[in-house]
């Protein structure tokens, strides 16, 4: 009874493990869950077993987050898997992204819905390139709590020099980028050294464990609870006798706070109503904020249908038909500029040009590159793009969820592209 | 001050409702899987309230193994009348009789696999653009790295190399004639969520999910309910037990727990207190380490 109403109450934090391949992302995962009792006896004996099936040293905590055929051949993670365990204080989802460079693009997806990123550095090895790629897209993604974890300081004999080192070249480099809060902790993995339990072996190490972060961190809301948006999704006209006039506008919730009786404009045709009603399966509220799923009725019928919008008339979105936008091209086949995508933006879908290529970013560097605008697989771009519907949007940095968008090619209806909207 | 928060289940809820309603607004013609067992029956419900006071603008296909429950067919029909629902029944012994699909040989023939079939072929026959599964990602580790909108082949195949990246909340479902997908609003729920859900939204469930008398088999752990579709090995035999199910599928390999728990409360503290996972009771899970992703990749749901 108590456990059910602690959880019930207990709040979310999304969070991804982004570093290089063979950094320990798995094993840390692993340790994290099975220091957290979140591993099922099952489950446990089952790794066992492919652990010593194999002739493997230890048992193999890695093998319970590499799900996938492929994956365990390989000892690597390919795509992103999402794992929940849940403390007296926090329930957790957990997405495990790959971090070899082929996969940057699973990275991409876990990022674009967490609000904290855990950052493994290899002891060893210390900063590279795929360390700065994962911060940057962290800090591009406005995620605003990072982490960096340095693992295997079992192999470096618990040095403290050789942390203080990889924790001033990890600080040289976010200096150039926008992250409000990192924190920096060293740990085995392998040896459960400051995962859950504080190390006896880093006497200097004077800051908490990883789990006790991830416990106590602030989450300050990331939704947007200024600006009213409701994208409309799906339009209610049930034929029945009951709601014979019903006319309701099902959607999320993206910003701002609506309320019975608030005036509202409709985009694009620029008509104004009143809030009747939001409407739910239990009964009417008295309001609805983001990230809630409602249905609002309107005082006045007027056309409105999926992909529109409902604003409040003074405090409009952007309105434009051309987009300044950073792309994460996630295709093999490159960006091509002139060519057409489908794009997906809120609940709107359209078609777009790709007018042109500003330039392409060097992520070690963070500069621009300007002679060479090839963007491939994994590159990061800045471009412009003309759409055949204009789009309401924000700023990213205001809203993510009316600031973000993905091109789609209109022949292999592959997700080529992940942009968010300057 | 105010702040605007959901609880946790309250997220998992709107974030369920606007894929619900996101897959039908992008798809021409989709379908509720439904089997009864405790994960459809929170689909179906969040379903409902995703187009309140609309009724479901779907019908929900059960693939029938006819080596069910009866208990949980009882309850299908029940629920299915009470929500005003259109349920399509295709079965295991259709696609035998057809010959598209042979029963298993052996003391523990199992129709689990046969399923896909049948599913496939429900599929093609009604021309279904996309499938609603309560399937979650914490029941097993290949389920862990499934997206919400799952792209299928013109054979229903899963490609877990190729899965569209999912971004924000933007979900991405064209697709070619004959393709498909699968669509989880479920992902993000574990099973605590669900039964926790249950109890806040007073849900009625069947009742094998509580603690009850029952002959059972004890075959390598997994403990077998008795029924005409397994015959006793040598030295077995039934015994009467108290117990209940985690999960609810097929009587041939669906293994049932010892568990005195009688109300969801009861339910809630043994969930949460479990040293097992649910899927450790289901044999079909236990005939090799990538079980269930050699099934998925067949279009197993």
């Amino acid at each position: 009874m108590e456990i059910k109403e602690q959880k019930r109450e207990a709040d979310l934090l999304r969070f991804i493990t982004c570093g290089s391949v063979d950094d320990g992302k798995s094993t840390l995962i692993g340790r994290l869950l099975y220091d957290t009792k979140t591993i099922f006896e099952d489950q446990l004996q089952n790794i066992e077993r492919t652990s010593q099936m194999r002739g493997e040293e230890y048992v193999n905590l890695a093998l319970l987050t590499d799900g996938l055929r492929a994956e365990r051949e390989q000892g690597i993670t390919i795509d992103v898997a999402y794992r929940y365990f849940a403390t007296p204080r926090r329930k957790f989802i957990m997405a495990d992204t790959p971090g070899h460079i082929q996969y940057t693009r699973n990275m991409v997806t876990g990022a674009s819905t967490a609000n904290l990123a855990v950052v493994l550095v290899d002891a060893r090895k210390g900063v590279i390139e795929q360390t700065c790629r994962h911060t940057f897209i962290t800090s591009l993604l406005k995620i605003d709590h990072i982490i960096l974890c340095v693992n295997k300081m079992d192999l470096v004999d618990y040095s403290q020099e050789v942390y203080e080192k990889i924790k001033i070249d990890f600080q040289n480099f976010i200096s150039r980028l926008d992250i409000a809060d990192v924190r920096y902790v060293p740990v085995s993995a392998l040896q459960g050294d400051n995962i859950v339990n504080k190390s006896t072996k880093m006497p200097w190490y004077e800051g908490s464990t990883l789990l006790y972060m991830l416990e106590n961190v602030h989450l300050g809301s990331d939704l947007n609870h200024v600006d009213a948006r409701f994208p409309v999704q799906y339009v209610l006209r049930p034929q029945s006798n009951e709601y014979h006039d019903f006319r309701g506008y099902a959607g999320r919730v993206e910003g701002g706070v609506f309320k019975p009786g608030d005036e509202v404009l409709v985009l694009p045709s620029g008509f104004t109503s009143t809030v009747k009603a939001i409407e739910t399966f239990d009964g009417p509220v008295a309001e609805a904020f983001a990230p809630m799923s409602v249905v609002i009725t309107l005082n006045d019928e007027i056309d409105i249908s999926r992909g529109d919008m409902l604003v409040k008339p003074n405090n409009q979105p952007e309105i434009s038909q051309d987009l300044e936008v950073m792309v994460c091209w996630m295709s093999e086949k490159p960006l091509v500029k002139g060519k057409k995508y489908i794009i997906r933006h809120t609940t709107k879908e359209a078609k777009c040009l790709v007018k042109d290529i500003r330039y392409k970013m060097n992520i070690n560097t963070l500069h621009k590159i300007e002679d060479d605008l090839n963007i491939g697989l994994n590159d990061i771009g800045r471009i412009t793009l003309r759409t055949t519907l204009p789009l309401f949007y924000d700023d990213y940095r205001k809203n993510s969820g009316t600031g973000s968008l993905i091109l789609v090619d209109e022949f292999t209806n592959e997700t080529v592209a992940a942009a968010i909207i300057l | 001050m105010y702040s605007y928060k959901l609880s946790y289940l309250k997220q998992l809820e709107a974030e369920s409702i606007f894929l619900i309603r996101e897959a039908v607004a992008q798809f021409e013609n989709p379908v509720l899987l439904f089997s009864g067992g405790k994960d459809s029956i929170v689909m179906a419900h969040l379903a409902r309230k995703a187009f309140w006071p609309s009724k479901l603008p779907f019908p929900m296909l059960h693939v029938d193994t006819g080596h069910n429950f009866p208990e949980t067919i009882e309850f299908r029909d029940y629920l299915v009348n009470k929500i005003g629902a259109r349920l399509i029944v295709r079965t295991v012994q259709e696609s035998i009789d057809n010959g598209l699909a042979q029963e298993e040989k052996g003391p523990n023939p199992s129709r689990n696999g046969l399923q896909t079939i049948t599913l496939l072929s429900a599929i093609e026959e009604f021309k279904f653009d996309a499938a609603f599964g309560g399937a979650r990602r914490d029941e097993e580790k290949a389920r862990a790295k499934e997206r919400f909108f799952s792209h299928r082949d013109e054979f229903g195949q899963w490609d877990p190399k190729n899965q569209r990246p999912e971004l924000w909340h933007l979900y991405n479902g064209r697709k070619n004639v004959g393709e498909h997908f699968r669509v989880f609003p479920l992902s993000n729920w574990t099973e605590l969520d669900i039964w926790q859900y249950i109890a806040s939204e007073n849900l009625e469930i069947p009742s094998i999910y509580f603690s009850h008398q029952r002959e059972i088999v004890n075959r390598q752990g997994v403990l077998l309910a008795k029924s005409e579709y397994i015959s006793l090995l040598k030295n077995e035999q039934y015994e009467e037990q108290t117990v209940r199910f985690r999960t609810v599928g097929d009587m041939t390999c669906t293994g049932a727990v010892f568990s005195p728990a009688n109300t969801i409360e009861d339910i809630i503290a043994e969930v949460a207190a479990a040293r097992v996972t649910e899927r450790a009771a289901r044999a079909d899970d236990q005939r090799s380490e990538a079980a269930m992703e050699d099934r998925k990749k067949q279009g197993y749901f």
